[in-house]
Order: C-alpha cells, then sequence, then structure tokens
C-alpha cells in the first residue's frame, strides 16, 4: 500500500467487525508506512482514537481514488483548513520534486486546531498560518491569504483542502482570475470502489463518484452546497451512533453524549 | 418447498424458504426418468450431472448425491437458491413439457445442506508451479480460482472488499442467500489453496503491471456500477442506488444500526424503480425495514424480468406494484417527499418481445415517498477495464472476450458481468469454469518457456 499511494489517494478503513468504512486522505508516506490523521467526531473515529500503540484495525484497503494530477516547474499554492491541512504535505512534497515553487496556506479555527505547521514549513518554500480566532499566525482565514498571494504574484495552480464550506468560500478567490483550483472532496462513501453511488458528487452538472472520479476536482465546477447536503444525509443516525458508542464502548458510567 | 408465512418473514431477515424434507426429496427426486440423454444437464450452464444427484437422492444416498454435484459446481447451497432453474435444468426437463418438471433447484439445495460434516478433499493436484491471479471474489472468480487450484495452480484471489462473494455478499439478501451458507462454500474453495486477499482493489492496491506478472489473470470485476435514471432530483438526500442500499444492509449489516456501524434511512415510503431480481430485493429489504413500499415499472406485470417466484414473494410481502409507468422527477429539498410519475402506453414489440413503452402526456401522478431506490440496472465495473491498456471493450463497457474467456490480451481472460453485462450468478459461474479450463489448456500448451522472467 505504502509503495503505491500518491498523493491526493485515500484509505478507506474498517476499525473492527461490525463497524463502518470510513475513507481517510493519506497524510504521508514513509517507508511502509502510511500516515492518516483523522478528527474525533464520530463513532468510529472514537473508536479509532481509542487505540494504542501496537493495536490494529480490522480493515485497511487503498489506495483509493485517482492521484493528484501534478503539474512540474509551477507556481502552486496549497491551502489547508482544519483537519484538511491533513493532507496537504504530500501534495507539497510531490509538487517540490517537481520542481514547483510551493507556497503553503494553512489555516484552523485557533491554535489548538493547528496541524503539521513544522512539516508544511519544511515542505514548502513559503508558509503563511491564520486562525480564526488570532490566537496563532494571522487573525482570518486562509482565504484572505490566498486573496493577497494571487495579487501578489502569479499563480499557476492551487490546491484547497479543508471542511466543504472552507473549499466553497476559499474557491471563489481564484475563480475571478481563472486560476485552475482543485478541491479534494470529502462525501459520504461505502465501499469506496464505485460500485454504490453514495459519493456522488455534482462538477459541471454532470454527476459524478468522488471514489474513483475523484476525489479531487475542479473546484470551480463543484456544486459545493450539494455535497454539503449530501453530508448532512445521516446526521441523526451519527448522533445515535455516538450515543451508542458511548454506552456500550467507552466505559463512561453516563451514556450521555460526550466530548 | 416449505415457505415462511409472509406476515412472519417480513419482520426478519430469516431464510424465506425452508427447503424440502428428506421424505419429500426421495420421493420427488424418485420422479426423475433417468433419460439416456437428459435435456436437464444441457440446460446446466456448469454441466452438473443431474440423473446421477438425483439417482442419488432417491437411494438416500446424500453424500453421494452431494458429491457428484460438486465435481461440477463447488457452490451447491448457492446455486440450489439463486438459480433461475424454471429457464434452466428445469425448463429443460421431458416431464415439464406433458406435467411437471422435476424440482431440481429444491433438491440440489436439499443435497448441499443435507451433509453436515464436511467430507475429505480430493487429493489434491500436482503443483504446476504457475502462478495465476483471479480478480474479483464474485461467483465466476470463485468458480475459476477454484478450478484452476484443482488443477494445481497457484491462485491468488483478490477481493477489494473486506469480505469475499462479491454479489452473494453485498447484492443478494440474507433472507434469499444466508450469509452463513456463502461463507461456508467459500471456506470450502479456499481450503483447495486458493490464497484470498482482501481489501485488495486491482489497479490501485495492486498495478496491472504487477497483475500481468501472474503467468495467466481471470478477471471478474463483475457489474457493479450502478446506472441512475439521470432524472432531476436524483442527488435528493434519501435516493439510493439498489447496490448502495443493498450493501449497506447486506454487507454492512445497516438493519442492525446502531449495534453496527453503517447507518441507513429505513424509510416509511419507499419507491423501487425497476423489476428485476434486484428490484424485488431491494423492495423486501425496505419492507423488512419497516417501510410500505411501492415498486414502479415501466411496463406490464408479465414484462417483469425478475423471477416468478421472487414477484410472488415480493407480493406475499406486501409489496405494491405499480405498472406502465416511469419517474420523471423526484420532489423534495433537501430530502424525498415524493416521486412524479407519468403513465406510459404499450406500443409495437421490440426485438426482447416486449413492448415498447410510451410516456402518455398529460398523465402524470405523484407518489409520496421519503426514499427512492433505483433498481434499473447495473453495468461493468470500469476501474480496471480502464486500467488494461489494449483490451477491447464492448458497447456496454465490458471487456471481449471469445467462448472460453480469452480477452484481447494474452494471457489475460475474463468471465461473468465484467464480460456479459448484468447477468446471473450460474452464466458467472459458467464463465469461470469455462476460462479456467482454457487457462490450464492454454498454460499447458505453452510450456514452461513462453513466459520467462
Amino acid at each position: 500500500m505504502a509503495r503505491h499511494a500518491r498523493a491526493g489517494q485515500f484509505l478507506i478503513i474498517r476499525v473492527d467487525e461490525g463497524g463502518e468504512r470510513i475513507p481517510l486522505t493519506i497524510s504521508a508516506v514513509d517507508g511502509e508506512t502510511v500516515r492518516v490523521i483523522f478528527m474525533t467526531v464520530g463513532a468510529t473515529t472514537h473508536r479509532l482514537a481509542e487505540l494504542g500503540p501496537g493495536d490494529t484495525v480490522r480493515d485497511v484497503s487503498g489506495p483509493l481514488g485517482r492521484p493528484s494530477e501534478l503539474s512540474s516547474n509551477e507556481t502552486c499554492v496549497v491551502v489547508g483548513g482544519g483537519v484538511g491541512i491533513a493532507s496537504c504535505p504530500i501534495i507539497a512534497r510531490a509538487l517540490k520534486a517537481k520542481g514547483c515553487c510551493v507556497i503553503g496556506v494553512i489555516g484552523a479555527r485557533n491554535a489548538d486546531l493547528l496541524i503539521l505547521e513544522d512539516e508544511m514549513r519544511e515542505a514548502c518554500d513559503e508558509l503563511h498560518v491564520t486562525t480564526d480566532n488570532g490566537s496563532k499566525g494571522r487573525h482570518g482565514f486562509a482565504a484572505d491569504v490566498l486573496k493577497e498571494l494571487v495579487e501578489r504574484e502569479a499563480i499557476d495552480r492551487v490546491w484547497i483542502i479543508g471542511p466543504a464550506i472552507m473549499m466553497k468560500v476559499t474557491s471563489e478567490v481564484t475563480r475571478p482570475k481563472g486560476i485552475p483550483t482543485l478541491v479534494s472532496l470529502n462525501p459520504i462513501m461505502v465501499d469506496g470502489t464505485g460500485m454504490c453511488g453514495s459519493c456522488r458528487v455534482v462538477v459541471d452538472g454532470q454527476t459524478r463518484f468522488a471514489c474513483v472520479d475523484g476525489p479531487e476536482f475542479d473546484a470551480h465546477a463543484v456544486d459545493f452546497d450539494r455535497l454539503m447536503q449530501r453530508q448532512r444525509i445521516y446526521l441523526e443516525e451519527e448522533r445515535e451512533a455516538l450515543e451508542h458508542h458511548h454506552a456500550t464502548h467507552c466505559g463512561c458510567e453516563s451514556g450521555a453524549p460526550h466530548g | 418447498m416449505v415457505e415462511r408465512p409472509a406476515e412472519e418473514r417480513v419482520r426478519d431477515f430469516a431464510e424465506v424458504d425452508l427447503g424440502i424434507t428428506p421424505e419429500d426429496a426421495v420421493a420427488e427426486a424418485a420422479r426423475c426418468l433417468q433419460c439416456k440423454k437428459a435435456l436437464c444437464v444441457g440446460g446446466c450452464p456448469v454441466g452438473i450431472d443431474i440423473p446421477r444427484f438425483l439417482l442419488a437422492i432417491a437411494e438416500e444416498r446424500f453424500d453421494d448425491a452431494r458429491a457428484s454435484i460438486m465435481e461440477s459446481n463447488l457452490l451447491p447451497a448457492v446455486c440450489g437458491r439463486v438459480c433461475p432453474q424454471e429457464s434452466q435444468c428445469e425448463g429443460a426437463c421431458i416431464l415439464g413439457k406433458k406435467g411437471r418438471a422435476i424440482n431440481i433447484g429444491a433438491l440440489e439445495r436439499f443435497a448441499a445442506d443435507a451433509v453436515g460434516e464436511e467430507q475429505a478433499q480430493a487429493a489434491p493436484a500436482t503443483p504446476t508451479g504457475r502462478r495465476v491471479a483471479v480478480v474479483g471474489s464474485g461467483p465466476a472468480g470463485l468458480t475459476a480460482a477454484a478450478e484452476l487450484a484443482r488443477r494445481g495452480h497457484a491462485v491468488t484471489l483478490y477481493e477489494s472488499l473486506h469480505e469475499p462473494g462479491g454479489v452473494l455478499v453485498y447484492g443478494i439478501p440474507e433472507f434469499r442467500l444466508p450469509k452463513a451458507i456463502v461463507r461456508a462454500e467459500i471456506e470450502r474453495v479456499l481450503a483447495l489453496g486458493v490464497d484470498l486477499r482482501t481489501n485488495m482493489l486491482v489497479g490501485t492496491s495492486v498495478t496491472v503491471d504487477e497483475l500481468l506478472e501472474f503467468d495467466a489473470v481471470f478477471i471478474a470485476t463483475g457489474a457493479g456500477l450502478p446506472s441512475f435514471m439521470g432524472i432531476p432530483g436524483e442527488e435528493t438526500n434519501g435516493v439510493y442506488s439498489a447496490n448502495e442500499f443493498l450493501t449497506r444492509v447486506n454487507l454492512m449489516r445497516a438493519d442492525r444500526f446502531p449495534g453496527t456501524g453503517t447507518p441507513v434511512k429505513r424509510g416509511s415510503r419507499v419507491v423501487v424503480t425497476g423489476a428485476g431480481n434486484v428490484a424485488m430485493d431491494a423492495a423486501r429489504v425496505a419492507r423488512r425495514l419497516g417501510a410500505r413500499v411501492t415498486l414502479v415499472y415501466r411496463r406490464r406485470e408479465e414484462d417483469f424480468p425478475a423471477r416468478r417466484d421472487e414477484v410472488r414473494h415480493a407480493r406475499e410481502e406486501g409489496i405494491e406494484f405499480v405498472t406502465c409507468a416511469t419517474p420523471v422527477r423526484i420532489h423534495g429539498e433537501p430530502s424525498v417527499t415524493g416521486v412524479e410519475c407519468v403513465q406510459m402506453e404499450m406500443c409495437d414489440l421490440d426485438e426482447s418481445g416486449r413492448p415498447q413503452p410510451r410516456e402518455i402526456e398529460g398523465s402524470s401522478f405523484m407518489i409520496d415517498a421519503d426514499t427512492v431506490i433505483q433498481a434499473i440496472g447495473t453495468s461493468p465495473n470500469p476501474l480496471l477495464v480502464r486500467l488494461l491498456r489494449g483490451a477491447a471493450t464492448g458497447r456496454k463497457g465490458n471487456l471481449v472476450v471469445d467462448e472460453d474467456g480469452r480477452t484481447t490480451l494474452p494471457r489475460v481472460y475474463a468471465g461473468g458481468d465484467i464480460a456479459t453485462g448484468a447477468a446471473t450468478v450460474i452464466l458467472a459461474m459458467g464463465a469461470g469454469k469455462r476460462a479456467a479450463a482454457a487457462i490450464d489448456a492454454d498454460l499447458a500448451a505453452a510450456g514452461p518457456s513462453l513466459f520467462p522472467r
């Protein structure tokens, strides 16, 4: 898996028997090791977070999806928002290796949620840091920095990876200038091999499957509102699963939802 | 065949058909005329010696019955349940011309189920030193893997999902084909020495170049690409492909959510579009999850592509059929509230002998729904096909193969739905069997020098 993994691809992990299959973007490859980074939000990521060193997961499948279409000798900006920063270093490094000048922009709600700053600093020629509340780096959004960058110099290509709303807003910055911009979409998936259509997204008016046609698409052609709507299909069930998890697995006595 | 009453079975996922008793099996098998030129065998895509196994049942030699089936078919418990016998062995049975054909399907299932203890396997074949990759562990892949292993080839069986079985596990529901039975039959295939590699998507986890390092490759990746109707509103929340709905329940066991991790919208009013076996499966699964289910089909009931028994089962379980109608728009935002349909008039017969449906203008009507399941067909899985540079493909995106499963690429064979488009379990098994024989013969003919490395 590590041998074949390329920037932009993802894995599907099933933590245990009976568990759901969740897609996680490949964050880094080191020898025989593949790294993924996740945020603990639902029942499955809670289960994952409870594992310690030496523990195993039931199933890992991948790499899945199409790799990033990397360009050579261009000036590129790689923008990461929140947990989306996880996917950035592998792309930044791959671009560097192809002779690109890479500018990184990473943003998070606050300093505690900012990840991989050192790694990105090393991978990029230039790195900008923002936080929504100003607790680290510049007070504001990654989009603000991107706006200045595209005014400052000729940018050939931009990657934006983060929550759907962040990708939607941030990609508007490059639209007027017609700068090719790629986003990595994160719809709900089941098999991840193109067989169910759960992850279908609308790109340029066409239905595409993020798992096999993506996950990266032309940001300016993606219907983000539809993506966000489809991401909310199972909100109720996700809450129920989390309550069930806390009641049966985490050893906490209350059974009530908590952190 | 004893069936559980509809009102009982819609409350669970346990098997609907309970099989036949040994007494009935013996009596039924004894009706066989033991034809010299048995037409039933000609009707079987894998050529089971049917008179021989019926005779064994009639003489209460149940072990022999199963053993003789398994010379030709390693998945008898599966085939006894899901084969369309009425259009194959039973359809060809001479007794059916004047009276009632032998119930071969029920007897195959009986023989498969009757023997509890595992029988001794045939002695392993002498290793040939040849390595063959089989891609996809559905009916075609399993059959080819077993046949190749029996001939002494070292078989690596790749499966992209976490469980082997393909459509047998993700597609066909528990109440028609219990997964414990599928698992037991797959175990028997693996016991022949087949090396199963799950979670391996060939094309990305294993590259095509790596695949071609094997002496031969059999591609059996199936027809897993779901078709959508292409009508407005399809991206609305609550619209599923049958593949997604069935995978969530059959493979991921969403019926046990939140005990399991994968949810599914249970729906209170479900509309299923299509009338094939998959549509019936989806409708009956939705019914078991507690919904009122309406199935919409553009032609007449006599044109339903599903097996008669499946249609009957669906009707008994309270599925409503709306025929000569087709959905034109799915309403609701962000979630489905209804399906707008129009009535269809039946025009001239097409080459399949079914009438061409045509929309009747101004005939639109609404069906309330909170969930829509589209079961209008699937196409060959494009993922590996598009990576196989130089392989000829057909109109449906299928791999073009000759009678023995040879693609246009040397040493690459294919069979099952990837070559035919969506068809049946048993046709896929037949293709796997023929391709395995061809691979074996071609490898032997090539001798040791053809593929030096």
